[in-house]
C-alpha cells in the first residue's frame, strides 16, 4: 500500500487516488500543426526505471490534482504536491 | 546433447531408480560472436532461437538471460491460453499460436502439459452479451471455434458460481471456447530451450546485456555482464523492461511497465475443470494440476519496475472471487506474486523490425503474452530471417499509432492501466 502524503488532507492510504500516469509529459499547444509532436505526447513514453514524476488525483478526498515524484524501482516517494502549483 | 524422451526412456529410467538422466541443456561460454543474439530467456526469446534454428537454419544463435530461464512473466503467468481475438491482426495470430500450442508437446518432444478445457467469459449485462456474440461471430468467420451460452446454460456447466437473487452482478450467459484452456509455463520453457538447444543455440544465463554495440549507425552486438559479443542482428524479448533495452538503442516507446499479479490457494478436490473470467472486473480462475485455484486479477495501476504486488489489487481480487463464488470464501491464499508488464499503448503487440539497423523488437504482450508464445517466437523468427514481417504479425508494427492503425482490441484508448 502506497501512502501518499496530500498537502489539503495529509496521509492517506492509495485507495483514495487515482493515477494519472507521467507528469513529464507536456501536452504541445493547440496550435502546434505538427502531429509528431501529438504523436510523442499521446503514445510515448519514457517508461524511466527509477525516479518518475507523476499525476495522481485525490478523488476521495479534494479532488485535486497533485504531482509525487515516486521511484518506479522501490516505490520510494517523496510528498505531493499540488499540481496547479507546480505548472504554471 | 540431452537425449530424446520416449515411453521407453521413461520406462527404463523410471524401473532403474531414476539414475542417469544426462543434463537438458548445455551450459556454454558465450562465443565472441553470433548471427543472431537474442535478449531475454522467457518463452518468447527461448521460442525465436528455437525457430530460426527450426524453420530457417540459423543455428549460431545465443540467447541472453540475466536471471535463470522463465524466471520472467513465463513463470509468473497464470498460463491462459484461448484466441478469442476480433480485431485484424490479431484474430489469426493469437489463432495461429493456439495450433502450435495444440502439437507443441510433440514437436518439443517435451510435455507442456496444454490442457484444453475451454474458457468461459462471463457476460453480466445484455450489453457484453450482444459484444460476445459479435466476437464470437467474427472467430467463427475466421475459421476459431466460438459459442454462446444463455444462463441456464452457464448454470447446468458452473453450477458452483453465484445465481442467487442478490448476486452483485446476475450472469446471464456467457461466451465459450473450448479449444482454449492452460498449459504448464515452465515446461514451456524448459521444452524450447532443450529443443533449441539440440539444435545447436547457445543458451547462456546470468549474462545480463548492458549495452548495445553500434558501428555506423548499426547495430552490431551486445555488450554483457559477461563482456561483448557481436551479433549480426540482435532481437529483443525482455518483456517488462523492453524501455529500458530500447533506450540504449536511442528509441522511445509506446509502452509502460505496470505490475500484475497471481494468486494460489491451498489444494482442495478438483472442482473447476475450466477457466473462467469473470465480466463484471477484471478477474479469472482457473485449478491446476496440483489442486490449487489460480486466480488472476487487475494491474496495480501506476507504473512499476519493483515485480512485487501491492495489498489494494489482492483485496480486490478475492472480493472478486467471492463475489463470482461464494462457495470458496473460506480458502486460505496460499501465494502471491507480481511480474513486470509491457503494457503497450493500445493493448496489442510488437514483433517488428525498428529504425534501427540490426536491431529487432518483441515486446508489448501486455499481460496476454503466455498464449503468444508459440506464434510470437515463429513469427519474430521469420522477421528475423528474412528482414520483413510475416503476414501474421505485419501489423504488429511501431508505427501503427502514427499511422492511426492502433490495435485496441479493448477500445480502451492510449491508456496503459486501462488496458
Ligand atoms: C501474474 C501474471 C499473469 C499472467 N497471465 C497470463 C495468462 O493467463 N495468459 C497469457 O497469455 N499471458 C499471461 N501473462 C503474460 C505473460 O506472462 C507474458 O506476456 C509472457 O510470459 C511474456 O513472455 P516473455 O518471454 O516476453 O517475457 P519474460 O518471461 O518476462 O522474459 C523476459 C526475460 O528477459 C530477461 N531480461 C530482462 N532484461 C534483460 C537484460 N538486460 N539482459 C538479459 N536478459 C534480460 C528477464 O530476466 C526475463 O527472463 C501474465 C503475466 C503475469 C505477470
Ligand atoms: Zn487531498
Amino acid at each position: 500500500m502506497l501512502r501518499l502524503s496530500c498537502p489539503i488532507c495529509g496521509t492517506r492510504d492509495e485507495t483514495e487516488f487515482v493515477y494519472g500516469g507521467d507528469a513529464s509529459v507536456k501536452r504541445p499547444a493547440l496550435s502546434v500543426p505538427d502531429t509528431y509532436l501529438w504523436l510523442e505526447f499521446v503514445f510515448y513514453r519514457d517508461n524511466m526505471r527509477g525516479r518518475h514524476l507523476e499525476y495522481w488525483q485525490h478523488v476521495q478526498g479534494c479532488r485535486q490534482w497533485l504531482v509525487l515524484e515516486r521511484d518506479t524501482a522501490t516505490h520510494e516517494h517523496g510528498d505531493c504536491r499540488l499540481a496547479s502549483e507546480t505548472e504554471a | 546433447m540431452s537425449e530424446r524422451y520416449s515411453l521407453l526412456s521413461l520406462l527404463s529410467r523410471g524401473l532403474g531408480g531414476n539414475v542417469g538422466w544426462t543434463r537438458v541443456w548445455r551450459e556454454p561460454a558465450p562465443k565472441p560472436a553470433y548471427d543472431v543474439v537474442i535478449v531475454g530467456g522467457g518463452g518468447h526469446g527461448l521460442a525465436t532461437a528455437y525457430y530460426l534454428a527450426k524453420e530457417h537454419g540459423v543455428r549460431n544463435v545465443a540467447v541472453l538471460e540475466k536471471g535463470w530461464l522463465g524466471g520472467g512473466n513465463t513463470g509468473r503467468n497464470t498460463t491462459v491460453i484461448r484466441s478469442n481475438y476480433m480485431m485484424p491482426g490479431n484474430t489469426k495470430f493469437y489463432e495461429r499460436s493456439v495450433r502450435l500450442w495444440e502439437n507443441l508437446s510433440q514437436d518439443l518432444n517435451f510435455n507442456v502439459m496444454f490442457s484444453q478445457r475451454g474458457q468461459f467469459n462471463l457476460c453480466h449485462s445484455i450489453a457484453q452479451l450482444d459484444a460476445a456474440r459479435r466476437r464470437g461471430n467474427v472467430m467463427r468467420a475466421n475459421g476459431i471455434d466460438a459459442e454462446l451460452f444463455d444462463r441456464e446454460e452457464v448454470r447446468k456447466r458452473l453450477p458452483y458460481l453465484d445465481y442467487s437473487e442478490n448476486a452483485r452482478f446476475p450472469i446471464i450467459g456467457a461466451q465459450f471456447q473450448g479449444r482454449a484452456g492452460t498449459a504448464r509455463h515452465d515446461a514451456m520453457a524448459w521444452g524450447f530451450a532443450r529443443a533449441a538447444d539440440r539444435l545447436g543455440v547457445d543458451i547462456i544465463q546470468q549474462c545480463e546485456v548492458t549495452g548495445l554495440l553500434r558501428e555506423h549507425g548499426r547495430i552490431v552486438g551486445v555488450e554483457t555482464t559477461r563482456g561483448g559479443i557481436r551479433a549480426g542482428k540482435v532481437g529483443l524479448a525482455v518483456a517488462g523492461h523492453t524501455s529500458r533495452l530500447a533506450s540504449m538503442a536511442g528509441l522511445r516507446l509506446p509502452i509502460e511497465s505496470h505490475l500484475l499479479q497471481g494468486f494460489v490457494t491451498e489444494s482442495l478436490k478438483p472442482l473447476v475443470d475450466t477457466v473462467i473470467s469473470f465480466g463484471a472486473a477484471h478477474f479469472y480462475i482457473s485449478q491446476s494440476d496440483k489442486g490449487s485455484l489460480v486466480f488472476g486479477g487487475d494491474l496495480d495501476g501506476y507504473n512499476s519496475y519493483a515485480q512485487r504486488g501491492g495489498l489494494p489489487i489482492i483485496e480486490h481480487t478475492l472480493a472478486s472471487a467471492k463475489a463470482l463464488m461464494p462457495c470458496i470464501s473460506r480458502l486460505r491464499m496460499l501465494r502471491h506474486w507480481a511480474g513486470v508488464m509491457d503494457m503497450s499503448m493500445d493493448g496489442s503487440p510488437f514483433i517488428t523490425k525498428t529504425p534501427v539497423d540490426g536491431l529487432y523488437l518483441n515486446g508489448g504482450w501486455c499481460y496476454g503474452g503466455f498464449k503468444a508464445t508459440p506464434a510470437s517466437g515463429w513469427c519474430f523468427a521469420w522477421t528475423i530471417a528474412n528482414d520483413r514481417p510475416h503476414e501474421d504479425n505485419a501489423l504488429f508494427t511501431l508505427d501503427r499509432f502514427r499511422n492511426g492503425r492502433q490495435i485496441d482490441e479493448k477500445g480502451a484508448g492510449p491508456v496503459p492501466y486501462a488496458q
